[in-house]
């Protein structure tokens, strides 16, 4: 599939960094001009993808969080999210509406839920102590 | 990013721009200072000038919950944008009849 732009950024997995991230895919996709509900559903995804780097995959101390996004025909939006921490165990459990590890933190067992609800697609692979990538898919509407 | 305001035995924390992991840790750290101190009968969660949330701002909610009750108080969550509506409908926060 052609690709029409693609961008990648890595940073840091420091929570002030959340901010930037789902700000900068936001700002990657202006030109396809999506509607304010597109870019917040995005913007969300993002949000909680990074999130689970920090607090899940990087528990355990810090590391590189690295983000892949691409337009290809027919406005889709594929964004990779990736981190090389410490892996999901049972990816089909972490996936469960309200699962939480961190519930001390106040983690909600959402994210995972809001991605799939707020993208087109979302998958998942991961590899323990390797790291765990995310794979969004959303169609902007022409 | 945030303002409190506490009369009548109800504290108020009006909270401004974006909910997210990062924020939420803030948010609860500054609100439950001033429940600890106050013990206000009812806290209430203002959401108005939220610009955007993600699922932290459940646990936020959740967290002011479960301290409201151990200090003997309520909660209430008012003024909830329609875009952020969606992702509390989600978590089933709904059923804490704590959303007004």
């Amino acid at each position: 599939m052609k690709i029409i732009n693609e961008m990648k950024l890595s940073f840091p997995s420091k929570s002030c960094n959340e901010a930037f991230a789902r700000a900068a895919v936001t700002a990657f996709v202006m030109n396809l001009d999506p509607t304010v509900e597109e870019l917040s559903d995005l913007k969300t995804a993002v949000s909680e993808a990074v999130t689970n780097c920090i607090v899940h995959g990087y528990r355990h101390g810090s590391g590189t969080i690295f983000i892949t996004a691409k337009i290809t025909e027919a406005n889709k939006v594929t964004v990779k999210i990736r981190d090389k921490g410490c892996g999901i165990e049972n990816v089909n459990q972490a996936m469960q509406p309200l699962f939480t590890t961190a519930p001390e933190e106040e983690r909600a067992g959402l994210g995972f839920a809001v991605m799939q609800s707020f993208c087109d697609s979302v998958k998942v692979s991961s590899k323990p102590q390797k790291g765990t990538t995310v794979t969004l898919e959303k169609y902007i509407a022409v | 990013m945030l303002k409190t305001d506490y009369r009548d035995n109800v504290l108020t924390a009006y909270i401004d721009g974006e909910i997210d992991h990062d924020a939420a840790a803030r948010l609860r750290t500054t609100i439950d200072g001033a429940a600890q101190s106050l013990k206000p009968r009812l806290l209430c969660l203002d959401f108005g000038s939220v610009r955007f949330m993600d699922s932290s701002g459940v646990g936020l909610v959740m967290g002011r919950y479960r301290q409201m009750k151990l200090i003997g108080g309520r909660l209430r969550v008012v003024n909830v944008p329609d875009s952020i509506y969606r992702i509390f409908a989600m978590s089933g926060l709904e059923s804490l009849g704590v959303l007004r």
